[in-house]
């Protein structure tokens, strides 16, 4: 198989970019979506040109590294998947894709389709976390938890922070990303007693850091590899009232034996 | 001269770990905010040991290569993390998991450091329950457990398929706390390349900014490396892709032994390698050798379709070689049994590189159901990868290199023999022996990190002398010049070829001739190959751009230059073992019936390797005495 494809191309954060045009020769179906970059990148490197820089680790859709918008679509055309897992038996032989960076005003490209996520993990500090110690902790049956509750928070918890749910919303608001940390330890025990500090710490960092607000337009789910629920937004909704009501003193709902008191 | 000094407390297996914390040297509350530790890696020993430490009150100055902590290799393991807990009240119990990790090591590791570990690993699921990580339950609301190979009873803790992802992001979340309350500065996409060694002990490293490509020495009271394994080395394996062996290899050229590098585990159930351009190899869970059963057609080349061929004319070679344990079989032996039918030309597929996981008679008694729910995620994974339904033909796996059981050499207190540099996690060659026993890697590097490197540091920096040293120590500035040096060799070559054409050519050597089986004769021939390949990659390898900038392929060829010289370490290692053992099979010492023999008599030590410029590696021993269990032969039959 052959392809066209149109690859941005920008040499620095202050840089102009701008779409270049690349043949990839003797792909096979079989064959990832990276290992066609990769065989591009070859044939630059062999010519002392400088590859397409961009980024992946796992190869296997699990360490969120990979983030290429492909034909429009953070991760490419299939659900569920992240842009290692596409393979090129996904497209028609002949094809001309177009491959660009996240873009988003909190992720500036460092280089081509490379770009600075660190705001994701700067709104994960804010809150993201059980301030528990090391050592000491009870034995872990004391707590039980339902099977139905821990498998939603792991729903959740699956989250692979890759910023694809930024990439694909017009607000590149990163309200999936927060809203699956939220609830993931809202659902547990053990996350109860500081989930109100949590969520009005992390979505304040989250606006601070220049990711804008949720349109509602589901976008997010759409793209996102792990198939996150919009439904978790609603969950994050709800803590952030639950919060402002904590906060105001009065009786947060009686809904769990683990409920903090204001 | 290099001294090995394991540092074993005396006394009773059961109570050295607290006797030895007892009488370790603490540092006080206000004396630990005057010391920096820099802690490299942020993979499950990484991270959990730099929160801890942070949270200890040292300063802690943490490094890895990724844009964020969160990714380390770490996140993509699978199956489950083991624990002595006994839920199951099926007879575990911290004795038989000491036993299972030493023997599944083939009586090549240490039995105090297994005991320990065992002894913390229940310690670890509490940890990582009150951190929030979501561990699958029973109905009752316990935390649930499954099986693993190479054992009989039930101990392993997991998360769907996603266990290391969500420990992972557990220890991630305690570093973001300790980031946040200032006690780790984070240095993500910064990539270590030297060790700096003042006055014979570990002050620093020199790293590259992989952004901005400046190239500068960090200075600490003490350095900890958790750079993780070098499965790499083959080219082709299931770690990540950046996974690699700088760090380690360039702390052992600055004193710190290197420990069995020919311990390199091949694990049983990889999905085939496909075409030549691949970058690397999937895993597909050992979990699912709990219900999938390996077997190929009796006859070799027999090409019909698997549906085709009836139980009477297939090989479920695993349960006809080792009845006991069966598709359990632990992942040396089952390795070994794959390569051995492929050999006689009985395997299927492209190339003959494969044979059937089938997982007909368990949707046959239990309904696609059970299995969609068990392993729906692998089963799309297989199909992703493939193209083909594993609901509905059996599926074609694979070995491929997946784990290092060698590594730098660590005593009981995990300090390399470089005085201050502590390694832990896969990076350390301690506990796994000759062979790593499924979920037991998850293990050791949450003990190594929570709970065994905090105590055993402290008492290192509270006795050791340090004088006070910065970037501008001619050491500092020496390890500095040496990667500058290196930098501008590799972008001067300009030469021809792609550091990957080497990175594939090394790697092709050493899994014909140091991977699954080895011969004097291959290994004799792959180190005269190496020394020609490497200075090849120095005339003719092509890195194209500059230094001062954001440079992937730099990145690369640096790491590919350190494979070029550690094949060679591995080589020799595997050369002197004339006997096998656990994941080192040597193909003139073997049984009739072609299992491995081992030589207690003149191998039972670590094989610890000392750098000598210039010349060969100096081989020192660690004898391995083994008090509480006596060694036997490794039968799973
Ligand atoms: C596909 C797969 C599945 C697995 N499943 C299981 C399982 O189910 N159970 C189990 O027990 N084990 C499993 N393992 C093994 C286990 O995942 C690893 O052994 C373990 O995670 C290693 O952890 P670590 O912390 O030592 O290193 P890693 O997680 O590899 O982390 C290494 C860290 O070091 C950093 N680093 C490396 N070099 C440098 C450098 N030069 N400069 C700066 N930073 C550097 C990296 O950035 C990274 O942060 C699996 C392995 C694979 C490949
Ligand atoms: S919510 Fe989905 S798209 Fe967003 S970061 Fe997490 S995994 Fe990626
Ligand atoms: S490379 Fe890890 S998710 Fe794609």
């Amino acid at each position: 198989m052959k392809f066209s494809l149109n690859i941005w191309r920008q040499k620095g954060p202050d840089e102009k970019g701008s779409f270049m045009t690349y043949e990839a020769r003797d792909v096979s179906a079989g064959m990832s979506f990276l290992e066609m970059l990769d065989g591009v990148n070859q044939g630059l490197i062999a010519k002392g040109e400088e590859p397409v820089a961009f980024e992946q680790d796992c190869r296997e859709g699990i360490c969120g590294s990979c983030s290429l918008v492909i034909n429009g679509i953070p991760h490419g055309p299939d659900r569920g998947i992240t842009t290692c897992q596409l393979y090129m038996r996904r497209f028609p032989d002949g094809a001309a894709i177009t491959i660009e960076p996240w873009r988003a005003r909190a992720f500036p490209i460092i280089k081509d389709l490379v770009v600075d996520r660190r705001a994701l993990d700067r709104v994960m500090q804010a809150g993201g976390y059980i301030s528990v110690n090391t050592g000491g902790a009870v034995d872990g049956n004391v707590l039980l938890i339902s099977k139905d509750q821990a498998e939603t928070a792991m729903d959740a918890a699956s989250c692979i922070g890759c910023g694809a749910c930024v990439a694909a919303c017009k607000n590149a608001s990163a309200m999936l990303f927060v809203a699956a940390k939220v609830s993931h330890l809202a659902l547990l025990p053990q996350g109860k007693p500081e989930r109100t500090r949590r969520v009005k710490a992390m979505l304040g960092v989250m606006d601070r850091e220049g990711f804008g607000s949720c349109g509602n337009q589901n976008e997010c789910e759409a793209v996102c590899p792990k198939g996150i629920s919009v439904r978790f937004i609603a969950a994050l909704n709800r803590e952030y009232l639950r919060a402002g009501v904590v906060e105001l003193g009065l009786p947060a709902e009686p809904e769990s034996p683990h409920a903090e008191s204001a | 001269m290099m001294k090995l000094d394991p540092r074993i407390p005396a006394g009773p297996l059961e109570t050295k770990w607290d006797r030895h914390r007892f009488s370790e040297k603490l540092v006080s509350p206000n004396n630990k905010r005057k010391i920096t530790v820099i802690v490299v890696g942020t993979g499950l020993a990484g991270a959990s040991a730099a929160s801890t430490l942070g949270q200890l009150g040292y300063q802690v100055e943490c490094f890895c290569f990724q844009d964020s902590p969160r990714r380390a290799h770490s996140i993509a393991a699978q199956g489950g993390i083991n624990a002595a807990k006994n839920y199951q009240d099926d007879g575990d119990s911290v004795g038989r998991l000491f036993y299972d990790t030493i023997k599944g090591g083939d009586f090549r590791s240490r039995e105090a450091n297994v005991y320990r570990l065992a002894q913390v690993s229940a310690q670890i699921i509490d940890q990582c329950v009150a951190l929030g990580i979501p561990f699958a339950r029973e109905y009752g609301g316990q935390l649930a457990n499954r099986s693993f190979g190479g054992v009989q009873v039930s101990r392993t803790f997991y998360c769907r398929g996603q266990t290391g992802q969500q420990l992972l992001l557990g220890a991630y979340s305690a570093l973001c706390w300790q980031i946040e309350r200032g006690q780790v500065t984070m240095r993500p996409r910064t990539e270590m390349l030297d060790l700096v060694v003042i006055d014979g002990q570990a002050r620093g490293i020199v790293v590259r900014d992989l952004v901005t490509g400046r190239v500068s020495v960090h200075t600490a009271h003490a350095v900890v490396l958790a750079t993780g394994g070098y499965s790499n080395v083959y080219y082709l394996s299931t770690n990540a892709t950046g996974s690699n062996v700088t760090a380690t290899y360039r702390a052992w050229k600055q004193g710190a032994a290197f420990a069995n590098p020919c311990f390199t585990q091949i694990h049983p159930t990889a999905i085939p390698p496909g075409d030549a351009h691949q970058a690397k190899l999937t895993l597909m869970s050992e979990s699912l050798r709990n219900d999938g059963r390996l077997w190929v057609p009796k006859a070799a080349a027999d090409y019909r379709s698997p549906g085709d061929i009836p139980a009477a004319e297939r090989d479920y070679f695993l349960e006809r070689r080792y009845p006991r344990f069966g598709n359990l079989a632990p992942r040396d032996l089952a390795s070994r049994a794959v390569k051995a039918v492929c050999d006689e030309g009985r395997g299927i597929g492209p190339g003959g590189h494969g044979v059937y996981l089938d997982f007909a008679d368990v949707i046959d008694q239990q309904g696609l159901d059970v299995v969609r729910e068990r392993y729906g995620n692998l089963f799309d994974m297989y199909q992703r990868i493939t193209g083909e339904d594993a609901y509905h033909a059996p599926m074609r796996i694979y070995p491929a290199p997946h784990y290092t059981m060698g590594g730098l050499w660590v005593d009981y207190n995990l300090m390399s023999t470089v005085p201050g540099l502590f390694v832990i996690g896969e990076a350390n060659f301690a506990d796994h022996g000759a062979n790593r026993l499924g979920a037991s890697s998850l293990m050791q590097g949450l003990a190594d990190g929570y709970l065994i490197l905090p105590y055993t540091i402290g008492h290192y920096l509270a006795t050791a002398k340090l004088i006070s040293v910065g970037e501008d120590h001619k050491e500092s500035r020496a390890a500095l010049q040496r990667v500058t040096n290196r930098v501008g060799r590799l972008l001067n070559a300009k030469g021809h070829r792609t550091a990957a054409s080497f990175h594939r050519e090394v790697g092709k050597l050493l899994w014909n001739h140091c991977g699954m089986s080895r011969n004097e004769e291959g290994l004799k021939s792959a180190l005269t190959s190496i020394p020609s390949l490497r200075e090849e990659f120095w005339r003719d390898v092509m890195v194209p751009g500059s230094g001062e900038i954001f440079n992937q392929e730099l990145e690369y060829a640096g790491r590919v230059a350190d494979y070029l010289e550690f094949a060679e370490l591995l080589c020799h290692d595997a050369l002197h073992r004339e006997e096998s053992c656990g994941a080192h099979f040597r193909e003139e010492f073997q049984t009739d019936e072609g299992e491995p023999q081992r030589d207690d008599s003149r191998f039972s030590y670590v094989a610890a390797w000392e750098y000598r410029e210039g010349a060969s590696p100096t081989l020192h021993k660690e004898p391995l005495a083994f008090e509480f269990v006596a060694p036997t032969r490794r039968s799973y039959q």
